[in-house]
């Protein structure tokens, strides 16, 4: 976080190491990714091409591997010392998520199949 | 529908206590009786300030005030407010079941009112705001901090809290309540079965209520995360402040599904959706689902901060460093997390397989397994150690004994096949009463007989205390343990009536007990009276009686508003026994610096204003005021967030001034020996003969 | 683990030091991520109630009628583009650029926003007009309520970028007002992921 609070000349002097030219790159690296993991799962669905079960892999992998890059890319999430808290947290919320929205669907899901 | 477009659906008919004029019986005695007493109360509140002339304080030093100590201590006399309602309530449940056979004293319609109230009051209105006030009290002052991460947002959950009471206390007045329970299922509680305003009273109270304990979760996270004082690792915390953690977590986490809940049954309420219900492709489990993904862990929001309390009292009034801390932590965090995967032992009937059931069966018992390590690491802490019985502990001698029990009969109720035999009967009553109150409600008065002296500077007496501690425990015992044969002869919960007449001796002799559990209350109340008559003896203006352990002992007693005049560097666990034990327990700053500190807003106070209209204003169908008042609430923060927050800036003379003054008054003190901590000699001074060091 | 030399208080004082600013922001950013991580659990239920109600269409419409891929298309595409403007705001605010700068990032953010809500309105305006209203199922009330809380999170997004553009000019760029914006910028971007979701699991899943 530190890093976006730099006074007028640590901004300077990054800017004159590079570092704003590198800090844009990551954002258009990850607008880039975002578009190439965006493209196949709606060609997919459009066309129909793959079988409704293959297509269905491929978006929700491609949602996945999305979500990481958004996160490492948009919301600078990392390994480094500093953003390990954040990491921490979101790993956190997603165990949660997965045991309430999992046990939601299996719940519920095996209700419907013997309600039916 | 005729609404007016100013009063929504409000008509005169729908203030309550006219009722009884109208149509006299005593189940309308009862209930307009009930409103009466509300109206009064509040006149002669009113009256009592107007007369002592105090608005002008209650304004500028608590309801404006960002101190977490005055927060925390708003929301313990909120507690004890609806407290007073919910017990009530449950022994006027308690005595129409008596007379039950074959009818009672109360309509069916009014005794369903009065669980629900009754439960709704008890957990969310009293038991959240209790474990709210201790850890607003306690963290800061725990972890060696000056107040809360975010002061402002800790007021703002108080208002949030404040308006969902407030809603459930109009309810009693203007028009009723719903009847569908505390949990409020759906479809009972959907616009075809309830059109009237009662369980919109209901969702609102909770959806207001709901948010603000979302934001004390994030706030409490986040001071404990970040503001603890140098030197203080995470396994040099007070266990009260890792249990607060947890419970912390688990306030973030788990008030989304009870709000989602809620709102969606509002969807179905107000605009017609098709959550919940019976047609249209409505599941109303959908509803149980969501509901005890909150339902849960909310037991363990409930019950972990009162562990806390249990293990920093063990500790104290046995002189001992707690046993296992390590244990401790890792069973917390084990609980904390294992809380959300049990939830549907709260409906195994729902109709699902037994590969499900099962499953949520096993995580069930597994959760028992980290609380009786707890339940073993006090008792190793007791074991040989210098045992006072002072009131605490009489409190822990019943929760062991009582709790114990309660989570035994967790156990039974944990595998399906037994469930299916008592489920909805009066042993879920008696389970649920049996773990919450040893639980919850003794820790809470224990921990308010342990810190009180902290908080206003003088002890509780300890004759009337005891009284009120054994009647509490007795009362409890007389009136639900019974319940668990009543429910295994298959007395159904919340049933208005019966019609076998072995049920009756058992609802004579509960209904009794809550005579005793009333007498208990009043007992308590009748504490905080003499103990402030008599509050000159009783003073430890020092600041540590019972020769504590934590931090917060080592501050004088009432605390300064910025709690330290140095923040302490921690080195230990126990960082004020193991000082006293090394001879040099308290910090002799060699310069002072100003103290920079919030200043009174009324941000908290005009948002609980806007946040109980709207939900009025929603529950009556008063659009013009609903839409105002929620458009209110973000409008102000918003234009607040234009001006700079305003600081009071405490001069390092005044600070150098008291606290000196303090210092001196530790060095004449002679010290109290532990025999005597409960004689007038007891100035808050304790001569320790700590010699471990953690 | 007692030595003496630790335990005692030295009687230091955290007072106002250098880092003052950067240690609040750090609190604050903190605090926000786990009110986002609170707001991702919320999310994250109306996802799982829409998953229970894929089938309770009770005859109704269903999600061949009203996924209208093209309009999903335009309105990724616009928040993705948003995601990316806001991004170069925040570049902007690092390196000292000229207030009108970061505020003229935040107003295209905005206006892409803009465009994204526009879009959803008019999906479901049309839905509404071929009877696909959120009363006529349980489906279409899970589908109405998770897709318009996003909308909704999206359009006081709107309003916030707007506050703060308001703030920079009023009160400079002060260091409460960068910590807002980059809290701001954690919401937009916490936002697209949410989309992300959204799009694959009840649009693109939906088309099949």
């Amino acid at each position: 976080m530190s890093d976006d609070f730099l006074s007028r000349e640590e901004a300077a002097a990054a800017a004159a190491n590079g570092e704003r030219g590198r800090d844009t790159r990551a954002y258009l690296t990850g607008f880039a990714l975002a578009v190439l993991l965006t493209v196949p799962p709606f060609v997919l669905a459009w066309t129909g091409v793959l079988p409704r079960g293959t297509t269905l892999w491929v978006i929700a992998v491609a949602a996945l591997v999305q979500i990481v890059v958004h996160l490492r890319y948009f919301l600078h999430v990392d390994l480094s010392r500093q953003k390990r808290e954040d990491l921490q947290l979101i790993l956190f919320t997603v165990l949660l998520l997965a045991l309430m929205g999992g046990g939601t669907i299996w719940i519920l899901s095996d209700l419907a199949y013997r309600m039916h | 529908m005729m609404d007016s477009p100013i009063f929504g659906r409000l008509t005169f008919d729908d203030i309550a206590p006219l009722a009884v004029f109208r149509n006299f019986s005593l189940n309308e005695l009862v209930a307009s009786g009930a409103g009466w007493l509300e109206v009064f109360a509040a006149v002669g509140v009113v009256a009592a300030l107007t007369y002592f002339r105090l608005w002008g304080p209650l304004w500028r030093e608590w309801l404006t005030s960002q101190d977490h100590k005055k927060i925390g201590i708003m929301y313990m006399v909120l507690g004890f407010v609806m407290m007073a309602r919910g017990v009530a309530e449950g022994v006027i449940m308690r005595g129409h079941l008596a007379t039950a056979l074959d009818g009672g004293i109360l309509a069916p319609e009014h005794f369903a009112e009065l669980f629900s109230t009754h439960g709704t009051i008890m957990i969310f209105f009293v038991a959240m705001p209790f474990i709210t006030g201790f850890m607003n009290f306690l963290i800061p002052l725990q972890i060696g901090s000056r107040d809360m991460a975010f002061p402002l947002m800790n007021q703002i959950s108080l208002g949030m809290t404040a308006a969902g009471a407030m809603l459930l206390l109009v309810s009693l007045v203007v028009g009723q309540f719903e009847t569908g329970g505390w949990a409020a299922y759906p479809p009972f509680t959907g616009a075809a079965f309830q059109p009237g305003v009662g369980p919109d009273y209901w969702i609102w109270a909770i959806v207001v209520s709901g948010f603000g304990s979302m934001l004390s979760g994030i706030n409490f996270a986040v001071t404990i995360y970040k503001m603890r004082a140098p030197g203080m690792t995470y396994m040099r915390m007070p266990v009260f402040c890792w249990t607060a953690l947890c419970t912390a977590i688990l306030l973030a986490f788990a008030m989304p599904p009870l709000t989602v809940a809620a709102l969606m049954q509002a969807l179905d309420r107000y605009l017609d959706f098709h959550f919940f219900t019976n047609d249209l492709g409505g599941n109303m489990m959908n509803y149980a689902n969501l509901f005890w993904m909150f339902g849960h862990p909310e037991v363990y929001i409930l019950i972990l901060p009162a562990y806390g309390i249990y293990s920093e009292l063990t500790a104290t009034y046995s002189a001992k460093t707690l046993y296992g801390y390590t244990s401790l932590v890792l069973a917390t965090m084990c609980i904390a997390v294992m809380s959300f995967t049990v939830w549907v032992h709260h409906f195994f009937t729902m109709g699902n397989s037994a590969t499900v059931n099962v499953a949520f069966g096993i995580a069930t018992m597994l959760i028992a397994i980290p609380t009786g390590v707890k339940m073993y690491v006090w008792l190793a802490t007791l074991y040989r150690g210098r045992i006072r019985m002072t009131v605490p502990m009489i409190y822990l001698g019943g929760f062991m004994v009582l709790f114990v029990l309660g989570g035994l009969s967790g156990i039974i109720l944990a595998n399906p096949t037994i469930n299916y035999q008592v489920h909805n009967t009066q042993f879920i009553v008696a389970h649920f009463h049996n773990v919450i109150l040893p639980g919850v409600v003794f820790a809470t008065l224990a921990g308010i007989h342990m810190w009180f002296p902290k908080a206003f500077g003088y002890r509780l007496e300890e004759g009337p205390a005891r009284l009120s501690a054994i009647l509490w425990i007795v009362g409890f015992s007389a009136t639900f343990l019974p319940l668990y044969v009543v429910g295994l002869l298959g007395y159904p919960r919340r049933s208005a009536s019966y019609t076998d007449p072995v049920f009756e001796p058992y609802m004579i002799f509960t209904a009794l007990g809550s005579l005793l559990i009333l007498a208990a209350f009043a007992t308590f109340a009748w504490v905080f009276w003499v103990s402030w008559r008599n509050r000159a003896a009783l003073a430890v203006p020092l600041g540590d009686p019972w020769d504590g352990r934590t931090l917060e002992w080592a501050t004088p007693a009432p605390v300064p508003e910025y709690n330290f005049a140095v923040i302490p560097v921690i080195g230990t666990r126990e960082p004020f026994a193991v000082e006293k034990a090394s001879g040099r327990p308290y910090v002799r700053p060699d310069e002072y610096e100003d103290i920079r500190l919030p200043a009174p807003s009324g941000v908290g106070f005009v948002l609980c204003v806007c946040a109980g209209v709207f939900g009025f204003a929603m529950t009556w169908w008063i659009w013009w005021l609903a839409a105002i008042s929620l458009v209110a609430i973000p409008t102000v923060l918003v234009v607040r967030s234009f001006f700079p927050d305003r600081m009071v800036t405490i001069p390092a003379d005044e600070v150098r001034r008291d606290t000196e003054a303090w210092l001196r008054a530790i060095d004449a003190a002679s010290g109290v020996d532990r025999g005597e901590e409960l004689t007038s000699a007891n100035r808050g001074f304790a001569r320790t003969d700590l010699k471990e060091a953690a | 683990m007692t030595d003496a030399a630790t335990n005692l208080h030295p009687g230091l004082n955290l007072g106002p030091s250098h880092g003052e600013a950067h240690e609040e922001a750090e609190v604050v950013t903190f605090g926000f991520w786990v009110f986002l991580m609170s707001d991702l659990v919320t999310f994250g239920l109306f996802f799982a109630t829409f998953a229970t109600m894929w089938g309770s269409t009770a005859g109704g419409p269903g999600p061949d009628e009203i996924v209208n891929l093209g309009s999903i298309a335009g309105q990724t595409t616009l928040l993705l583009a948003s995601t990316l403007t806001f991004g170069f705001a925040s570049i902007a605010m690092k390196y000292h650029d000229a207030p009108g700068r970061i505020a003229m990032w935040l107003g295209v953010t905005a206006l892409l926003g803009a465009g994204f809500v526009a879009l959803e309105v008019k999906d479901f305006i049309h839905m509404a007009e071929i009877g696909a209203v959120p009363q006529r199922s349980g489906y279409l009330s899970a589908f109405w309520s998770l897709v318009g809380l996003h909308g909704l999170h999206v359009s006081m997004g709107i309003v916030f970028v707007g506050v703060m553009v308001l703030q920079i000019y009023l009160l400079g760029m002060t260091s409460r007002v960068k910590s807002r914006l980059l809290r701001l910028a954690l919401y937009w971007h916490f936002l697209d992921i949410v989309w992300v979701g959204i799009m694959s699991g009840v649009f693109l899943a939906g088309a099949l």
